[in-house]
């Protein structure tokens, strides 16, 4: 891998500040949140905590990434707990049809006669679902190529990014529909939905992981485990990976996003959630060919879309500022 | 450096060989693209057959991926299902696709590194958060919803406010359309003016925070601060010292961007009927078309690579104390 691509993560969502920072021109990997001088020894576990605290703090004085986080954690407790104590479900077929906005149905009806309310509410909580799953997946397969990778350098290391080239070697979108096509005949099929965007989704982090990895590989607290005996991957899971935690952190939070983005654009496309399971982005697709006569099947699913990628960003841009204020976007 | 590059282009020709055999998979493995045909009883048996002999389905997988390969090499890229020749269809589709891509990469590249640089200039002021604000908020926006906010509640608005139709909402152009092509320039403008503000809207917002927080490194640079030191006009530190230097990684980016640039077209194809590379692409992955979908991947998956290596040897070429042993 060379300098170029160390900075150059390339996927939207990753914010610039973690990739193109201020050692650019050298090409050496940013240091991870403990790299400031004087929280060098945090790697040990007595200091998390205080650290925690102190990221935590950061955070909530941030009104951008707290209204983020709220409004993010009350569509996800409205959705889930809609479900149950709403007076419809999201497949029901009401007595009302093609009605706008009315105070039984405050999201209006469908033309079948679907009320939106409900269906706006199974949507986000099927893309907050899958979108979850992906991070984890992805976090998962991404951490343990980029550590390997960037650990143990030399072969393994050449052979993963190799690996990473062939999976952004084509339009991430362009694979999804592929196997988007493959995985929608399956039953319940949001857990596959979130499968494929994961295999897809790990290429950032694997790169972030890499890089970080080959510039703690060279610090004195891992030479010091090194000479104490420690096998390697003990140095990678308990001294090296804390130290990489902040961005891993970041960049997970930013994948909830993209990967809210690229579900609910599969789904429009028709080949994510599929019927009778709904999710936001079929919703607007279903919404989208009355949208000028009955605004409400376009305007409530698609905004409340737009608001839960919003408030993903938000968080992820202040857990980004609360880990590393160094490099704050708006003050500098 | 050439040695790095010959050795880029090699591993490149094996990724897009290992991709080529895994979509192939994928989709052989999928269904049968004959399926409707086989489920109509006025189909022949013996004209099913014949199709099946046509497309190689009734071979094993290996030989069909080899009879796939040896011919994709010479650039002749089979029959799609409905027995016309991939290679003529896919450069027609190909064309209208660049029409819109081209565009929208130009414009992106101007509103981005503009927005970057101004938000940089105007650090910790109203311009910089009004240009980030809406920076994140494109970025929060669905390519989908994007398109369809233009056309729903824009252009179809629009129009019907003016009684006439000044932006075309479908196709990429109008069917009875003729005549040299100034004449035609000002139909494909209608029709192309909405897809290409679409696709800049999701595209610019990543390059210009990347502009413009290399912009505010640059400033903070200590050669910046030598510059100011020896006198030097602010406008000239401005062109000269921190933007040119400011570009250097933002070109990368906007090189390495060009798969998701080919990824937004095909959505904002779809929203605006266009019938370009990314609805064919759709149309042959619904139709089980694993000629039409392995030569979409390959052309795309080419221009990636190249436009990948690009990248690296630009980012060489402006920094010159970047070197590839």
């Amino acid at each position: 891998m060379t300098d170029a691509e160390h900075l150059a993560t390339t996927d939207l969502g990753v914010l610039p500040e973690m990739v193109v920072g201020g050692p650019a021109a050298t090409g050496q990997p940013l240091p991870g949140p403990t790299g400031r001088p004087g929280l060098d020894q945090h790697g040990m576990s007595g200091e998390v905590k205080g650290q925690f605290r102190i990221v935590a703090a950061r955070f909530v004085r941030q009104p951008l990434a707290m209204g983020g986080l709220v409004v993010f954690s009350l569509l996800g407790i409205a959705s889930a707990v809609s479900g149950h104590v709403w007076r419809y479900s999201y497949s029901q077929i009401t007595n009302q049809f093609a009605t706008g906005p009315t105070a039984l149905d405050p999201f209006g009806t469908d033309d079948i006669g679907h009320d939106l309310f409900a269906q706006v509410m199974r949507g986000i909580e099927k893309d907050i679902q899958t979108a979850l799953l992906v991070a984890v997946i992805a976090m998962l397969i991404g951490t343990t190529i980029g550590a390997i990778a960037g650990y143990y350098r030399g072969f393994a290391d050449n052979l993963l990014m190799r690996f990473v080239d062939l999976v952004l070697a084509v339009p991430i979108l362009a694979v999804l529909i592929v196997l988007g096509h493959l995985v929608s005949k399956q039953a319940g099929n949001w857990f596959w939905v979130a499968v494929i965007i994961g295999v897809l989704a790990w290429t950032s982090v694997a790169r972030l992981v890499r890089a970080d990895f080959l510039s703690l590989r060279e610090r004195e607290f891992v030479e010091a485990a090194r000479a104490l005996g420690a096998s390697n991957r003990r140095i990678i899971l308990r001294h090296m990976l804390p130290n990489a935690i902040g961005p891993i952190i970041v960049n997970a939070t930013i994948t909830v996003a993209t990967s809210v983005i690229l579900e609910s654009t599969l789904s429009y496309l028709g080949l994510g959630i599929q019927p009778p399971e709904v999710s936001l982005g079929s919703l607007v697709a279903a919404g989208q060919d009355a949208a000028t006569t009955q605004w409400w099947l376009f305007v409530f699913p698609a905004g409340f879309l737009v608001l839960l990628i919003l408030c993903i960003f938000l968080v992820g841009d202040g857990l980004r500022e609360a880990l590393d204020p160094k490099k704050t976007r708006v003050r500098a | 450096m050439l040695a790095y590059v010959v050795r880029r282009l090699a591993y490149s020709v094996v990724v897009l060989f290992v991709a080529t055999v895994l979509v192939f998979i994928l989709v052989a493995e999928s269904g049968n693209p004959l399926a409707l045909l086989l489920a109509n009883p006025k189909v022949s048996r013996s004209s099913i057959l014949a199709r099946e002999k046509l497309l190689h389905l009734n071979l094993p997988l290996w030989d069909r991926y080899w009879i796939w390969l040896s011919h994709a090499v010479r650039g002749q890229f089979g029959l799609t299902i409905a027995n016309q020749p991939v290679g003529p269809e896919l450069w027609s589709h190909f064309a209208i696709t660049l029409r819109m891509v081209i565009l929208a990469t130009l414009l992106s590249i101007v509103v981005g590194i503009s927005i970057g640089v101004f938000a940089a200039l105007r650090r910790g002021r109203l311009g910089d958060h009004v240009s980030m604000t809406t920076c994140f908020l494109f970025l929060s926006i669905p390519t989908f919803v994007i398109g369809l906010l233009l056309k729903d509640f824009v252009a179809i608005p629009l129009d019907q406010h003016l009684n006439r139709t000044l932006f075309y909402t479908s196709g990429e152009q109008s069917p009875s359309i003729s005549g040299g092509f100034f004449q035609r320039l000002p139909d494909y403008a209608q029709h192309t003016v909405l897809p290409v503000i679409t696709l800049v809207l999701v595209t610019y917002t990543s390059w210009a925070i990347y502009q413009r927080s290399s912009t505010l490194d640059a400033m903070d640079s200590d050669y910046v601060r030598l510059a100011r030191a020896k006198g030097i006009s602010p406008k000239r530190v401005l062109v000269r010292h921190i933007v040119r230097n400011a570009l250097i990684p933002v070109t990368t980016i906007i090189a390495l961007d060009f798969a998701a640039v080919l990824g937004g077209a095909i959505i904002t194809e779809q929203v605006f009927n266009w019938q370009g590379m990314g609805t064919w692409y759709v149309q042959g992955v619904n139709n089980l078309d694993i000629n039409v979908v392995l030569a979409y991947l390959l052309v795309t998956a080419t221009f990636v690579i190249l436009f990948n290596l690009l990248a690296d040897i630009l980012y060489a070429l402006l920094d010159p104390r970047i070197r590839y042993d």
